[in-house]
C-alpha cells in the first residue's frame, strides 16, 4: 500500500518535471532568434542597443548562458519558488501570479463543482426518464453544449443578460454577481463534457446483468438506479476528473480575456501577446502541477471506491470447496 | 389453478421499426411445486419467455399478445407496479452468467439483505436472514461471505449468492436461466443437484431454462421443447425420451451422447485392439510457468503446467479434457509454438520445435494449423471467405491467383460449403459456417496434424454435432490427426481415439478414449464423467 | 461427402439481418434527416473553404463607409460591419484560412498520433511503456495551454496556431489507435494468420490496421470539430492571422466591441461555426452508432 502510493507519488513528480522540461524546450530551443523575442516583450528596440548595451541585456536575460545553463537555473529557480521576473513588466513572475491566483482559483474551482453537479444532474436524468422524446432530447443536449466555442457561449450571455437584461455586469471581478456569468460559460461546456461521458457508463451499466438481477428483486427504478448503477457508472467517469478541472483552469484564459478578469487567465493571454517567456512558463507550469495533482489524487482514492482495485490488501479468492 | 398460465403468448423485438417474433403462440402452464424445463437452442425464444413472465424483457422486447397469469395476476400488459411487488416475492430469477449477475461494488450481504428488506424485514434481522439464505444456498462461512464482495468468489460461489438472493424474497417460483452454462461441469452438477433440493424442500416450483436436453431430463417434471419461438413437444423426461413424438426431438436425442445410449458414456471409436501408429507429435515432460508477474495468468487464470506428457498418434485423434484453467489450452499453445516452455521436449513430425525462433519454426506450421474456439472472432470481419481461405497460401506463396482460386474451391467443397460462399464476409455466416470456413483456412496449407481449440462448445447441440461429423469426415480421407481441447466429455466421447485427463497443469490420467470412459482409474475421471448430465435416463 | 447445408444454424437469422444492413448502409443513413443536413452542412463550408467566391458575390475587403453596420437583410444576409464590409462574404472567405489551419492539425495529429499509437501498441513493452509516459507528458499540459506556448515560441499566424493545435490532440489520438491495435492484436483471427505463417508486417497491414481504423476515424471527425473551436479560440485572443484577413475567431472578437447596438457582428459568425462543429459531432455520432 505505502509502496504504491509512494511509487505514484513520485511518478507524478517525474512527469510534472518532463512537462516544465518541454515546455522549457518549446519556449528556449524553438523560437530562431530568442534574444530577440525577449527584447520585444521588454519593449526594447534591437538596433537602439550599443553592442555593450546588447551585452548587458543578454546577460541580464542569461541568454549568455548555454541551454544547459539556462535550464539548470530555471529548474533551481522554480525548485525554490521563483519563476525569474517578467520581461514586459519588470517584477517577479510570482508576484503577478500571487495577485491573480485567488480570483482565477475562485473561479475556476467554482465552475468545476457547477460541472460536476449540472454534468451528473443532466447525465442522471437523460438516463432516467422514460418518455422517449425527452430521453432523446436530454441526451443529445451535451453534444450541443460542447459544440459551442467558449467565447461565444460568453459574447451571448453578455448580449442578453447584461445588456438586454441588465442583471449581470458584463465586466469585472467584483462581488458574487460578476462570477455568475464566468462560471455559467465554463460550465456549458465541462459540463457537456462530462455529462456525455456520464450518458455513455449509464446506458453500459444499465445493460449489466446485475441490473436485471436488482430488478427481479422487486426493487422499484428509482433503487436500481440510485443503489447499483450511480456508483458503478460514476467509477470510469471519475478518471476525466482530471481532465474536467484541466478545461476549467484553461477555460479561465477566454473567460477572463472575455469578462476582463484580473486573472492568471487573462495574465496568461497577455503574457502570450507580449511573447513575456517567463510568465508563460510560469503559467503552463501551474496549470501542469494542478492536472497532476488532480490525478494523483484520483488514483490514490478509487480503490477506495472500486473494491475491485485493491492495492490494500492481497486478493483472497475464495476456494471452491462446498460441502455436498 | 397453475401458478403460472401462459395462454397464446406472442413476443417480439423491435428490429428496425418492425417487430421480429421471438415467441409465437406459447401455451404453458407451471403448477405449485412442479419443476418445469424448457428446452430449446440459441433462439428458439425460451429466454424471451421467462422474461416475458416478469416483465423483465429488453427495453426493444414487446409482448404483442396472448396472456400471461402468475399467480392469478395478469402480466402481459400490467406495468411496472403490479410487476414489481410479483418480483422476488412471487417470482424470483436465477440469471445466466454469474461471474456478471452480481452488483461488483456492493458487499454480497447487503445485495442479500436488500430483497430481504423488500419483505419489511429490516436492520440486523435482515443481515441475519441474509446469511441463513447463504446458509441455505450451500455457501460455507457465510458470516465471512456477506462482508466480501462478488469478485472476491469463485463463479460457483457467485451462483449460489444468485441463489440466495432468489430465495431472499420467498417467492413461490424461481426462474433459473440456464443457471450453470457457465460454469464447469462438476460445479453445475453440484449448484443443480442443490437448487433441486431445495425447490422440493421448501415447496418452490422451478422454472429451467435450459439449451441441454439431458440436464432438463435430470431434473425436471415436466419437458417443454421449443424451436423457433413454438412449442414443439412436451411431456415427462420419461415420454419425452422414451417415445418422442416429434423429430426435432429426436434429434436433440441423438445428439447428446449420454442420453444416446441409455446413460451411459460410451467412446465412439474403439481402437483398444488395434496396433498404436507412429506418433506425430510427442510432448514429453512439458513444464511452464508464468512469472508472477505476467497478468495473462490472473485474467486467463492459467495454470503452469507440470511435467506434461501427450502423444498424437499419426491418423487420430487425442483429445485433453478438463475443467477450464487446467492447462489444456496452454498445452496446446505450446505445441503450436504460440507460447514457449520452460522445460521440457515437444517433438512435431520428427523435428524437436521447443526454444526454435519464429523463422526457424515456420516451415513447420505447414504440417500443424489451428482451429479456434469463437467463432465470432476467428475471421477477420473485413476478409471474404475468400480472403480467409488462401490467406496461409499467400503468406508461404504457394501458387498464382488461378491455382489458389481453385484451391479455394476444393477446400470449400471439403468442408461442404458452396463456392458461392467465396465472397461472403464473416457477418453473412452463420456460426456453424465460419467455423467451417475456419476449418478450411486450417486445411489449406495441407496439414497433417490439425490443433483444435473447442471447436464446437460456442455452438448449439445439432450444429456440433454436423461439424463433429465433418472433422470425422475429413480424418478419414485426408488422414489427418488430431489434437483436440475440450471441457466436453460428451464430445470428446464422440470424436476422440485417445484422451489425456488433465487437472491443475497435469495429466490424472490417460489411455484410450474407450478404455477411459468404461474404466476411469482416477477419481477426478470418474467425477468428471458422473457430473454429465443424463443419468436419469437410465432409472424411466 | 454429407449434405450439410441443411444446418439447422439458428444464427441464420441475425446473419441475415446484418446482410441487409450491410448492403443498405448507405440507404439506412440516407434516411437520417440529421445527419443529412449535417453532412451538407459540412459539405457547403468544405467547398467554400476552396472556392469562397461561389456563394458570395460581394468584395469581403472592400469598404463602404456609407452602409457599416447594417443589420442582416437580403443584401447583406449578415449585415455590415464597422467599414460596411459585407460579413457574410467576409466569414465566407474566412473559411479558407480556418479550414486550412483544421486540416495542417489534422493532418499533424493523424501522423504523430497514428505513428505512436501503433508503434506502441504493437510492439509493446518497453516501447510501449516509453512512448505512453511521453503521452502523460504531453496529456499534463492542458491542451491550450500547450498550444499558448508554442504560439509564444513560433509568433502568431494560421500555421503556427495549426501546428500548436494539431500537438495538442495528438495524445488523444495516439491513446485511441494504441487500444485498438491492442484490441485486434489479440483476437483469434490475428493469431490464426500468425499460425498460418503470416509475417507480422502481414498481420499489421491486412488485419490490425483494417479493423482499427474505424474508432480512430470517428475520433479524427470529433477532433476536426474540437481543432475548429480550438483555433477559433486562439485567433479569438488574437494570435491568428494578421488583418485585413479574418479568421472566424477574429471576426468574433471584432463583432465583440459592438454588441450592445449590433449583435449580429459578433453571434452570427459565432452561430456559423457552432453549427460546423456540431454538424461534426453528429457525423461521428451517427458513425459510432452505426459501427456497433
Amino acid at each position: 500500500m505505502t509502496r504504491y502510493v509512494v511509487g505514484r507519488i513520485v511518478q507524478a513528480a517525474v512527469v510534472l518535471w518532463a512537462a516544465f522540461t518541454l515546455t522549457f524546450a518549446i519556449l528556449y530551443l524553438l523560437p530562431s532568434n530568442p534574444m530577440q523575442l525577449q527584447l520585444a516583450a521588454a519593449g526594447i528596440e534591437q538596433d537602439s542597443l550599443t553592442p555593450d548595451q546588447f551585452a548587458a541585456m543578454q546577460h541580464k536575460f542569461g541568454l549568455d548562458q548555454s541551454i544547459w545553463e539556462q535550464y539548470w537555473q530555471h529548474l533551481s529557480g522554480v525548485l525554490h519558488g521563483d519563476f525569474g521576473d517578467s520581461l514586459s513588466q519588470q517584477v517577479p513572475v510570482l508576484d503577478l501570479i500571487g495577485q491573480r491566483i485567488g480570483s482565477t482559483l475562485l473561479l475556476s474551482v467554482s465552475a468545476a463543482v457547477v460541472s460536476l453537479l449540472a454534468g451528473s444532474a443532466l447525465a442522471y436524468l437523460a438516463t432516467f426518464v422514460r418518455w422517449n422524446p425527452l430521453r432523446l432530447v436530454l441526451t443529445r443536449l451535451p453534444a450541443l453544449g460542447a459544440s459551442f466555442p467558449q467565447f461565444f457561449i460568453a459574447l451571448f450571455l453578455i448580449q442578453f443578460l447584461s445588456f438586454q437584461l441588465g442583471w449581470f455586469p458584463a465586466t469585472g471581478t467584483e462581488g458574487v454577481v460578476s462570477l455568475v456569468m464566468p462560471v455559467a460559460t465554463i460550465a456549458v461546456v465541462t459540463s457537456s463534457v462530462l455529462a456525455q461521458v456520464l450518458i455513455k457508463s449509464f446506458d453500459e451499466t444499465l445493460s449489466q446483468p446485475y441490473i436485471i438481477t436488482a430488478r427481479a428483486k422487486g426493487l422499484s427504478r428509482t433503487a436500481v438506479h440510485l443503489r447499483h448503477a450511480f456508483r458503478n457508472a460514476a467509477l470510469p467517469a471519475m478518471t476525466i476528473l482530471g481532465v474536467i478541472v484541466g478545461l476549467t483552469v484553461t477555460s479561465s484564459i477566454v473567460v477572463e480575456t472575455v469578462f476582463t478578469r484580473e486573472g492568471v487567465g487573462k495574465l496568461a493571454q497577455e503574457a502570450v501577446l507580449s511573447q513575456d517567456v517567463p510568465v508563460v512558463l510560469a503559467v503552463v507550469t501551474l496549470a501542469a502541477t494542478v492536472f497532476v495533482t488532480v490525478n494523483l489524487v484520483v488514483d490514490l482514492l478509487y480503490p477506495l471506491l472500486d473494491p475491485r482495485i485493491s492495492h490494500v490488501r492481497a486478493k483472497v479468492t475464495a476456494p471452491e470447496v462446498v460441502p455436498a | 389453478m397453475s401458478l403460472v398460465e401462459i395462454k397464446g403468448l406472442d413476443v417480439g423485438y423491435v428490429r428496425h421499426r418492425h417487430i421480429q417474433p421471438a415467441v409465437t403462440g406459447l401455451d404453458l402452464t407451471v403448477g405449485a411445486a412442479e419443476v418445469v424445463a424448457i428446452v430449446g437452442e440459441s433462439g428458439s425464444g425460451k429466454t424471451s419467455t421467462a422474461n416475458a413472465l416478469i416483465g423483465l424483457l429488453p427495453a426493444n422486447g414487446r409482448i404483442t399478445g396472448g396472456s400471461i397469469l402468475v399467480d392469478g395476476v395478469q402480466t402481459a400488459q400490467a406495468g411496472e407496479r403490479v410487476l414489481r411487488q410479483l418480483r422476488g416475492s412471487t417470482v424470483g430469477l436465477i440469471p445466466q452468467d454469474p461471474m456478471v449477475g452480481l452488483n461488483p461494488t456492493k458487499r454480497i450481504g447487503d445485495q442479500i439483505a436488500e430483497a430481504v428488506t423488500l419483505r419489511g424485514i429490516s436492520g440486523p434481522a435482515a443481515r441475519a436472514e441474509a446469511i441463513e439464505f447463504l446458509t441455505q444456498a450451500g455457501v460455507p462461512d457465510p458470516e465471512l461471505r456477506v462482508r466480501q464482495y462478488p469478485h472476491e468468489l469463485s463463479g460457483g460461489l457467485r451462483q449460489r449468492v444468485l441463489i440466495a438472493i432468489a430465495l431472499a424474497g420467498r417467492p413461490k417460483l424461481i426462474i433459473a436461466d440456464e443457471p450453470t452454462s457457465a460454469l464447469d461441469v462438476t460445479v453445475q452438477k453440484r449448484i443443480l443437484d442443490h437448487l433441486g433440493g431445495l425447490a422440493r424442500e421448501q415447496g418452490i416450483s422451478l422454472l429451467i431454462i435450459t439449451h441441454d436436453l439431458a440436464v432438463a431430463a435430470d431434473r425436471a417434471d415436466r419437458v417443454v421443447v421449443m424451436r423457433h419461438g413454438r412449442k414443439v413437444d412436451e411431456g415427462d423426461p420419461a415420454t419425452i425420451l422414451n417415445a418422442p413424438r416429434e423429430g426435432y426431438t429426436r434429434q436433440l436425442i441423438t445428439a447428446a451422447p449420454r442420453l444416446a445410449h441409455g446413460g451411459q458414456l460410451v467412446a465412439h471409436c474403439d481402437v483398444r485392439h488395434e496396433p498404436v501408429p507412429e506418433p506425430i507429435l510427442t510432448l514429453t515432460g512439458v513444464g511452464k510457468t508464468f512469472p508472477v508477474a505476467d497478468p495473462r495468468r490472473g485474467k486467463r487464470g492459467f495454470n503452469a503446467l507440470e511435467d506434461v506428457s501427450v502423444t498424437v498418434p499419426r491418423g487420430r485423434t487425442h483429445a485433453l479434457v478438463g475443467e477450464s484453467g487446467c492447462g489444456k489450452t496452454t498445452t496446446l499453445r505450446i505445441a503450436l509454438g504460440l507460447e514457449s516452455a520452460t522445460s521440457g521436449s515437444i517433438v512435431l513430425d520428427g523435428t524437436e520445435i521447443s526454444g526454435l525462433s519464429w523463422n526457424r519454426m515456420r516451415p513447420l506450421r505447414r504440417k500443424a494449423q489451428l482451429v479456434h474456439q469463437d467463432p465470432f472472432a476467428t475471421l477477420d470481419p473485413k476478409f471474404t471467405v475468400r480472403q480467409s481461405v488462401t490467406e496461409p497460401l499467400v503468406s508461404f506463396r504457394i501458387g498464382d491467383r488461378r491455382s489458389r482460386e481453385a484451391r479455394a474451391r476444393e477446400l470449400l467443397d471439403q468442408v461442404a460449403l458452396p463456392a458461392s460462399y467465396l465472397d461472403r464476409l464473416p457477418a453473412e455466416l452463420s456460426g456453424g459456417q465460419r467455423q467451417r470456413v475456419a476449418i478450411a483456412r486450417a486445411l489449406a496449407l495441407e496439414p497433417e496434424l490439425l490443433m483444435l481449440d473447442e471447436p464446437v462448445s460456442a455452438l448449439d447441440v445439432l450444429v456440433q454435432e454436423q461439424i463433429l461429423r465433418l472433422l470425422a469426415d475429413l480424418q478419414e480421407q485426408l488422414g489427418l490427426s488430431y489434437l483436440f481441447v475440450s471441457h466436453d466429455l460428451a464430445v470428446v466421447a464422440q470424436i476422440s481415439h485417445t484422451v489425456s485427463v488433465m487437472s491443475e497443469g497435469k495429466v490424472v490420467e490417460e489411455g484410450s478414449a474407450a478404455e477411459v470412459f468404461a474404466n476411469p482409474r482416477s477419481a477426478y475421471t470418474r467425477e468428471l464423467i458422473d457430473a454429465i448430465p443424463g443419468r436419469r435416463v437410465v432409472t424411466l | 461427402m454429407t449434405a450439410v447445408l441443411t444446418e439447422t444454424d439458428p444464427i441464420l437469422t441475425p446473419a441475415e439481418e446484418t446482410r441487409t444492413r450491410h448492403g443498405g448502409r448507405l440507404g439506412t443513413l440516407a434516411r437520417k434527416p440529421g445527419f443529412l443536413l449535417a453532412s451538407l452542412y459540412v459539405l457547403f463550408v468544405i467547398s467554400v473553404a476552396f472556392r469562397p467566391g461561389l456563394f458570395s458575390s460581394q468584395d469581403p475587403y472592400g469598404t463602404h463607409p456609407e452602409s457599416s453596420m447594417q443589420p442582416p437583410s437580403g443584401a447583406h444576409l449578415f449585415g455590415t460591419d464597422v467599414y460596411g464590409r459585407d460579413l457574410w462574404s467576409r466569414v465566407l472567405h474566412g473559411s479558407p484560412l480556418t479550414i486550412k489551419a483544421t486540416l495542417i492539425a489534422l493532418a499533424i495529429a493523424l501522423i504523430a498520433g497514428l505513428g505512436l499509437g501503433i508503434v506502441s501498441g504493437f510492439f509493446g513493452g518497453l516501447t510501449d511503456g516509453f512512448l505512453m509516459r511521453v503521452i502523460d507528458v504531453l496529456l499534463a499540459i492542458p491542451g491550450l495551454l500547450l498550444a499558448l506556448s508554442i504560439v509564444t515560441a513560433l509568433g502568431y499566424g494560421t500555421i503556427p496556431v495549426a501546428v500548436a493545435v494539431g500537438v495538442g490532440i495528438v495524445p488523444g489520438f495516439a491513446r485511441t489507435t494504441r487500444a485498438e491495435v491492442l484490441r485486434v492484436k489479440t483476437l483469434p483471427y490475428v493469431e490464426a494468420a500468425r499460425a498460418g505463417g503470416a509475417s507480422w508486417g502481414r498481420v499489421l497491414l491486412r488485419h490490425i490496421l483494417p479493423n482499427s481504423w474505424g474508432p480512430v476515424a470517428v475520433l479524427a471527425v470529433l477532433d476536426a470539430g474540437v481543432a475548429i473551436i480550438a483555433i477559433a479560440s486562439l485567433s479569438f485572443l488574437g494570435f491568428g492571422a494578421a488583418p485585413p484577413a479574418a479568421e472566424w475567431g477574429t471576426l468574433i472578437a471584432d463583432g465583440r466591441n459592438y454588441l450592445v447596438t449590433s449583435w449580429w457582428l459578433s453571434l452570427l459568425p459565432g452561430v456559423f461555426v457552432a453549427l460546423l462543429v456540431l454538424s461534426l459531432n453528429h457525423i461521428a455520432k451517427t458513425f459510432q452508432e452505426l459501427g456497433r
